[in-house]
């Protein structure tokens, strides 16, 4: 039993390690075919969906994709149909194209990669100050009758679904955000802003742990050399907690950077490299959110693909923070 | 002049902290009376094919019940061998340290995943789908729990249980556990409230459905997949619908923390 | 002359109804070392953190009765339970330094350690930085073996080096009294060796307050002796006395060893 329970336990354990090969091999294996057809020329590139005129054509590939659009239309949104209309128009002029010389479609991640990295800068820029500024309140300032409370809502908070950020964020925040800035209710603006609301409580909650950790014999000692609570936070709390308080930060930007639905709703969900902070653009995540279930063939491997790039991004952020945290550990 | 600094930053903080705190207020304020108004008995009589809600609120609980049938033993599990089995040993830090890795992996990603392996293969989306995504997310977030929960036991209890000729089995099944208990069904309850409201590993893996089925083989109803359809809707009527869904899965959600943290703060 | 002078006071926790020290009356002698002992639980402890008013970081504390403190550019006594201004408590802190249980070294280099409370108290000449923090080291007997190291971060140091340098640091903004909050109970004995024949090196700069649970040690280095129980003052005397002729049944029992 006892030999039969162990070798039982180690496989559990084992198999965190086989789904993460899994996830990679399978993503790969996916991708492989955008992979051989774009290589790494695929990152740089701002085309989506886009027929060139070349030797080859992919007349049979178009097909399928319409058919299996008919097929899921019912179930998948299609959000975005008046953003998607400059899309179609593009696409309008290729079509001229492919009735007189061969063609081929060109899938590029350029536009998907710079609106995930630039809408979580958005993010982080809004929701750092004020995570900051929450935690420092909460283990520093509030009397315990109100940090707890307060404490216990952040948590709480950080617990509610994504998607009703988003929800929220479409009707309510963005006719705001357009009034005050001018542009597209959906733009990078608004999405950033919303994904940065959405990781606020998570951040802040985390911060204040870490804050938390300074030992109160520290910060009384450093009051009774008469600095003020400011001081206090600043030369005895920040660096005592440091560590942990930047790994908490790529913590949270390791989320902002993979989360779908809060964006999914407020980005626009168009392929165009955003010229100015309103302009609606894609992230990975949602491109592959409303474009999964209506691709095939060399469209879906570039999903694949592009999935796989994040994957490797968040895992690469993720190993990061942990190699902090582990420092600490040690130290 | 230090204290003026003083005065300003903290004031500075202050607002920041009122700032994010009305934002997160206006959310959950916005969500209470559109979701509240619309709230009627035959929403949960009705399918959403007449405009009700029973077949996504039971769809996403078979969902989320099904990933923690097998996410919870296997993650409970896993976290015994890197606590107890493994302890110390470099492949059970290198299992904890991927397995936190994992709990922030992408959940679009892990969906894709699934769409490989267990949609495209079998023709089409299916509940087993569904369930095995959120399944793969919920294991790391067990696995962190269960070992920190295991970490918090104490050594001696261990030793007092070895020094009494007890086999590693029975100390960790007898006292271990035992004495781990509250902490791990928390961890349960707060890793169900996670997955429950996840979208989208089930975008295009169970997918959603109109009907009531029980059919685990096709598409499933899915209360959070259904809300970012019906959002998307132009009918005034579509979006109330949802609001509705999203105050009901947020109050479920909040109702399932507070139970955890509730029992955690009674059995201390 | 008593740098400060406690007059029936009382403290009573946030939360709590009744006073855990009661109506204490004791002076602190200039450039003398007074010991506050008693068991654990006493309120010696209570009565050091009342000196510099650490109490008031954690809310809903109550102060009754006065602690009068010397001020020695006016040479007038000022009750520091009227304070409540922030910059009144800085300048009571800067005056009533205190070190406590353990090294609390702050997370930064050794010299900025020393200099910290010259920083914050607005020092900026950095020839003047420099010079007080060799000062305050070769003070606590520590600039021997850090001097060439001053940018290493404090934590590197060895737990007694770690406490004189708190108590370099303590030193470095001149306060007027010097409250030890049992600051060997976390060392070695040879530690504890140096910091005690520091302490006693200290006195002729400084005014001091200990808590000290070890008798030995209040009989080695203290001038004056107050024993309490419970949250009274039982007795308080020279430490010769106290220790050889105490007055109270109550002294005797404690120093003989028969309970606490």
């Amino acid at each position: 039993m006892e030999k039969i329970f162990q070798k039982l336990s180690l496989l559990s354990a084992s198999l965190v390690f086989i789904i993460l090969i899994g996830i990679f091999t399978t993503l790969f294996i996916s991708a492989k075919p955008a992979i051989d057809e774009f290589g790494f020329g695929f990152i740089t590139d701002a085309r989506w969906n886009t027929e060139v005129p070349l030797n080859q054509s992919n007349e049979k590939e178009k097909q399928t994709d319409t058919l299996k659009e008919d097929t899921t239309q019912n179930s998948v949104s299609d959000s975005d149909d008046d953003l998607l209309a400059e899309d179609e128009d593009l696409m309008g002029d290729d079509e001229d194209l492919d009735d007189e010389v061969a063609t081929k479609t060109v899938y590029g991640g350029l536009v998907p990669i710079v609106g995930t990295i630039l809408s979580t800068v958005i993010a982080m820029v809004f929701a750092v100050p004020i995570a900051m500024g929450i935690a420092i309140f909460l283990a520093e300032m509030a009397p315990k009758k109100i940090s707890i409370p307060v404490g216990i809502a952040i948590e709480l908070l950080a617990a509610i679904p994504s998607i009703i950020f988003g929800m929220w964020g479409l009707f309510y925040f963005a006719p705001i955000i357009s009034e005050t800035f001018g542009g597209y209710q959906v733009s990078l603006l608004t999405a950033g802003l919303v994904l940065g609301i959405m990781i606020l409580p998570f951040m802040a909650a985390i911060t204040r742990d870490s804050m938390k950790t300074t030992p109160d014999i520290l910060k009384e000692s450093a009051y009774a050399l008469g600095a003020t609570k400011f001081e206090v936070i600043k030369d005895v709390i920040f660096p005592y907690s440091k560590v942990g308080i930047i790994g908490s930060i790529i913590l949270s930007l390791g989320r902002a950077l993979g989360e779908t639905m809060a964006v999914a709703f407020l980005i626009g969900a168009v392929y165009n490299l955003p010229e100015k902070i309103t302009d609606p653009t894609i992230s990975i995540p949602v491109a592959m959110a409303v474009n999964f279930g209506e691709a095939a063939g060399l469209g879906e491997s570039a999903l694949f693909y592009l999935g796989l790039i994040l994957f490797v991004l968040s895992f690469g952020i993720i190993s990061f923070a942990k190699f902090y945290f582990l420092k600490r550990n040690k130290g | 002049m230090r204290l003026l600094l003083n005065k300003i930053i903290l004031a500075l903080s202050l607002v920041s902290a009122l700032i994010g705190l009305a934002f997160l207020g206006w959310i959950l304020v916005t969500l209470a009376i559109k979701g509240a108004s619309a709230m009627s008995a035959s929403l949960f009589i009705k399918d959403l094919v007449d405009n009700g809600l029973r077949n996504l609120i039971v769809g996403q609980l078979i969902l989320a019940g099904l990933a923690s049938f097998v996410g919870i033993p296997l993650g409970i599990v896993a976290g015994i061998y890197i606590r107890e089995y493994g302890q110390g040993s470099k492949y059970a830090e290198f299992i904890r340290d991927l397995s936190d890795i994992m709990m922030s992996a992408p959940s679009i990603v892990i969906g894709a995943f699934v769409f490989a392996l267990l949609v495209k293969p079998f023709g089409g989306p299916s509940g087993f789908a569904g369930a095995f995504a959120l399944a793969i997310m919920m294991i790391p977030i067990v696995i962190n729990t269960t070992d920190s929960m295991l970490s918090l036991v104490p050594k001696e209890l261990r030793e007092a249980g070895i020094a009494l000729g007890a086999s590693k089995y029975k100390v960790i099944f007898n006292i271990v556990i035992r004495a781990a208990k509250v902490g791990i069904m928390t961890g349960i309850l707060l890793s169900f409230a996670r997955i429950v409201g996840e979208t989208a590993p089930l975008l295009f893996t169970s997918e959603t459905s109109n009907y009531f089925t029980l059919d685990l083989t096709s598409s499933f109803p899915s209360m959070t997949v259904s809300i970012y359809s019906l959002a998307n809707e132009p009918e005034e009527s579509a979006r109330d619908l949802a609001w509705s869904a999203s105050f009901i899965l947020t109050i479920m959600v909040l109702l399932i923390n507070l139970t955890g943290r509730y029992i955690t703060r009674n059995k201390k | 002359m008593p740098v400060m002078n406690i007059k029936n006071f009382s403290f009573t926790y946030a939360g709590v109804d009744k006073p855990s020290i009661r109506n204490i009356n004791l002076p602190i002698l200039k450039n003398k070392i007074t010991a506050l002992i008693g068991p654990s639980g006493c309120g010696k402890s209570t009565l050091l953190r009342s000196l510099n008013r650490i109490h008031d970081l954690y809310p809903g504390n109550k102060y009754e009765g006065v602690i009068e403190l010397l001020d020695f550019e006016t040479n007038k006594y000022e009750n520091i339970l009227e304070i409540k201004k922030e910059n009144e408590f800085i300048k009571l802190r800067q005056k009533v330094g205190m070190i406590f249980q353990k090294p609390t070294p702050f997370p930064m280099s050794i010299f900025d350690n020393v200099a910290y409370g010259l920083k914050i108290a607005g020092i900026k000449n950095k020839t003047e930085v420099e010079n007080r923090v060799e000062e305050a080291l070769k003070g606590a007997a520590l600039w021997n073996e850090v001097s060439d190291r001053l940018n290493k971060p404090a934590g590197g140091l060895s737990g007694g080096q770690q406490q004189r340098l708190c108590i370099a640091r303590a030193v470095a903004v001149k306060p007027e009294v010097l409250l030890f909050d049992e600051p060997t109970s976390a060392l070695d004995p040879i530690s504890t060796g140096a910091i005690e024949e520091l302490i006693v090196e200290l006195r002729k700069d400084v005014s001091i307050a200990i808590v000290t649970h070890n008798m030995q040690q209040a009989s080695r280095i203290s001038d004056f002796t107050a024993f309490m129980y419970m949250g009274d003052l039982i007795e308080y005397d020279k430490t010769e006395v106290i220790f050889l002729n105490p007055k109270e049944k109550q002294t005797e029992d404690y120093i003989t060893g028969r309970f606490g």
